[in-house]
């Protein structure tokens, strides 16, 4: 197709050689009803994983009980 | 409870209603109470910085103009700083509510607090959406005119025009940041002065902080 | 005294906050740093009309057909944009985009096609052409512009050149000197300067833009279609607006995703869900799932642990009433109006539970 090309090369600016270039066709995770790109997928996952540790984790136990 | 003295010229009266609200000792309070022992306190704070590092790499994409990141390759790079502050604060955000909304952390008179987070969300999400608009790239272009149907639909399009840059470009790095940053502020002043939270059934040695009296 | 001196009176611990907020500010500085150094950002190039008429002269064309003809859907918009009776969406029985009105008025035939048109210097077909579909009425245009938008969207691609010969009055020669315009680069400014020199609102292009199928065409590709989730999408391989999940979820499914009203629809839930994640302290039911919900349990889990009946003969449900040791006076007229005081009275409620799964209650003292 005649876009193709067209966009390819401007990504290829855009992308500034950066060592992950994530300027690919995404890829999603089609579920029944719901689609999600597997870049958003992975960040609401780190979420979920940081809420996780930040109640499972111990938290330094502070000086100066009073 | 000793009345402070009255002050009979405006810039006292202030003095005193700003000493009496927000005594030092309570804005920045070096002591916390023993349950405040857990990671999840740390997403507040994490936001702020968050907030922080959007508001500084925006403001040098500002400083520059609107077209400079598309040139330049220390300006697509500011772009980027721009972009990933702005997923981690809205990431530690989102787990910073998670977090008071499992401690049901408006209890004890801190709905003020819980509300003026939640304005804070919404604001940032709008402050996030007209920052997609004026990106002045594709993306901008399909996210303005498929957005523009919701807001007309809502009869806000009439007045906020998705499609008109100018007024986008001056939501998005005058207004709504105002605004964001006023409610930030009183968010975290409403936070210091209640202070945080005690767990839902306390220990009866500690005293109930709706029973305290000075 | 007032709600503001309250103060915990229980023990306390030291905490540094300020320190807390400069590591905090540090780590978000270095990652920040270094997920941009890895990954950069996007930025797919806009389309002008220009590329749009390079890349895709017949959809151009046929897109300039139907803004002539008044069957685009920037034409047949409502409000904001032209004053098509019963275009605009509705709640139930009220229309607030009809009630904000036309404030960004556009007229298709004149603002996008002959407006432009006349700008084109020293082209004597073009001048006769005009000059004819000025000179006629109404209804002969409108005839014209049709007919033309018909046999373009029956041939094959759309292609202008394939299209057998009617009375197409004077727009083949209209919409292809629009072409060359729009190719040339002409149009994107036209667009702009029927306003100023200085422009900064891109409205009629963007509209022109958004009525031909190149635009969607591009997005579709980058998984951006409304029906594809797309508000959450970012081009590539980026993470987007994730926190529009909720929002770009009620467009999947019905009612709102056959309704011709969903945006309407989907908005006015958008705003009561708002207000309500804003009110949540005030609405009942909703301000008890955390009671009901034991991860207060874990966050506080040290203190929960270090908690103690203070004397022997104290039960467990009896140590978790703090109300007992309240001094609220009777008819509890404190802070009523205030969701903390709800929360107290919850408390009173889930005394047995909570209780229950405090976990303290086992231990002798
Ligand atoms: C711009 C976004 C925000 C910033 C910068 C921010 C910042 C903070 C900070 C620094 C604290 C104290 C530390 C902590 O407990 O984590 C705090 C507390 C709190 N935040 Fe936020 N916050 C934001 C958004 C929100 C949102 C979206 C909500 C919920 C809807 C929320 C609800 C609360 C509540 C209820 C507290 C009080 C906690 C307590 O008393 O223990 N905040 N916030």
């Amino acid at each position: 197709m005649s876009l193709l090309p067209h966009g390819v090369t401007d990504v290829m600016l855009a992308s500034g050689g950066a060592p992950i270039d994530l300027n690919h066709p995404g890829h999603y995770v089609h579920w029944g009803v719901i689609q999600i790109s597997v870049a958003n997928l992975i960040v609401i996952a780190v979420m979920i994983v940081l809420f996780a540790l930040a109640i499972f984790l111990p938290f330094p136990k502070g000086r100066g009980r009073r | 409870m000793t009345a402070p003295a009255v002050s009979r010229t405006w810039t006292g009266a202030i003095r005193a209603r700003a000493v009496r609200e927000l005594p030092p000792e309570q804005m920045l309070p070096d002591r916390q109470p023993v349950y405040v022992a857990s990671w999840i306190y740390v997403f507040g704070v994490l936001t702020l910085a968050a907030f922080l590092v959007v508001l500084v790499s925006g403001g040098v994409l500002a400083l520059k103009g609107p077209q400079w990141w598309h040139r330049s390759s220390t300006g697509h790079f500011v772009n980027s700083l721009h972009l990933w502050s702005v997923e981690l604060f809205m990431a530690f955000m989102v787990i910073h509510l998670w977090g008071k909304f499992f401690m049901a952390a408006w209890r004890g008179r801190r709905a003020m607090t819980w509300v003026t987070g939640a304005v804070c969300f919404l604001g940032s999400i709008g402050t996030a959406f007209t920052g997609y608009l004026v990106q002045s790239n594709l993306d901008s272009q399909w996210i303005s005119t498929q957005a523009k149907d919701g807001l007309n639909a809502a009869g806000i399009g009439a007045f906020f025009n998705v499609l008109d840059f100018g007024q986008m470009l001056m939501w998005h790095i005058v207004l709504l940041p105002l605004v964001v940053g006023f409610v930030v502020c009183i968010h975290i002043v409403q936070v210091r002065r209640r202070g945080v939270v005690p767990p839902m059934e306390i220990d009866p040695r500690d005293a109930i902080p709706e029973e305290v009296t000075s | 005294m007032t709600a503001e001196t309250q103060k915990w009176a229980g023990r306390t611990r030291e905490y540094d906050l300020v320190k807390e907020f400069v590591i905090a500010l540090l780590v978000v500085s270095v990652l920040t740093v270094a997920l941009a150094a890895l990954f950069s950002s996007p930025d797919e190039k806009q389309i002008t009309i220009s590329t749009w008429s390079r890349h895709a002269p017949n959809d151009f064309v046929l897109t300039a057909a139907t803004e002539l003809d008044g069957t685009s859907g920037t034409a047949t918009y409502g409000a904001p944009y032209t004053h098509t009776a019963d275009a605009a969406q509705k709640i139930g029985p009220v229309s607030l985009q009809h009630i904000a009105g036309v404030t960004h008025p556009v007229d298709t035939v004149t603002d996008f096609v002959i407006t432009p048109l006349t700008g084109v210097p020293a082209d004597s077909a073009l001048t006769t052409a005009l000059g004819q579909w000025q000179g006629a009425g109404t209804s002969q245009r409108q005839r014209w512009a049709s007919s033309y938008d018909d046999a373009l969207a029956k041939v094959t691609d759309n292609d202008p050149a394939k299209v057998p010969p009617g009375d197409y009055g004077p727009v083949p020669v209209m919409l292809n000197r629009l072409l060359t315009m729009a190719q040339s680069g002409g149009l994107d400014g036209a667009l702009l300067a029927q306003k100023q020199f200085f422009a900064t609102d891109y409205t009629k292009p963007l509209l022109f833009i958004a009525d031909g199928s190149y635009l969607e065409d591009r997005a579709r590709a980058q998984h951006l279609g409304g029906d594809q989730w797309g508000m959450m999408n970012e081009t590539g391989n980026y993470p987007g607006q994730a926190w529009l999940w909720l929002y770009t979820f009620w467009y999947q499914v019905k009612p709102f995703s056959t309704s011709p009203n969903a945006d309407a629809l989907v908005w006015g839930l958008m705003a009561l869900l708002s207000l309500a994640l804003v009110l949540v302290p005030f609405i009942p039911g909703v301000r008890s799932i955390p009671r009901w919900v034991p991860v207060h349990r874990l966050i506080w889990r040290d203190y929960y642990r270090g908690m103690r009946p203070p004397d022997g003969y104290l039960s467990a449900s009896d140590v978790a009433r703090p109300v007992q040791v309240s001094r609220r006076p009777i008819g509890g007229q404190v802070h009523d109006d205030d969701a903390g005081a709800d929360a107290g009275r919850d408390r009173e409620h889930d005394d047995g539970e909570a209780a229950g799964a405090s976990g303290y209650g086992g231990r002798s003292v």
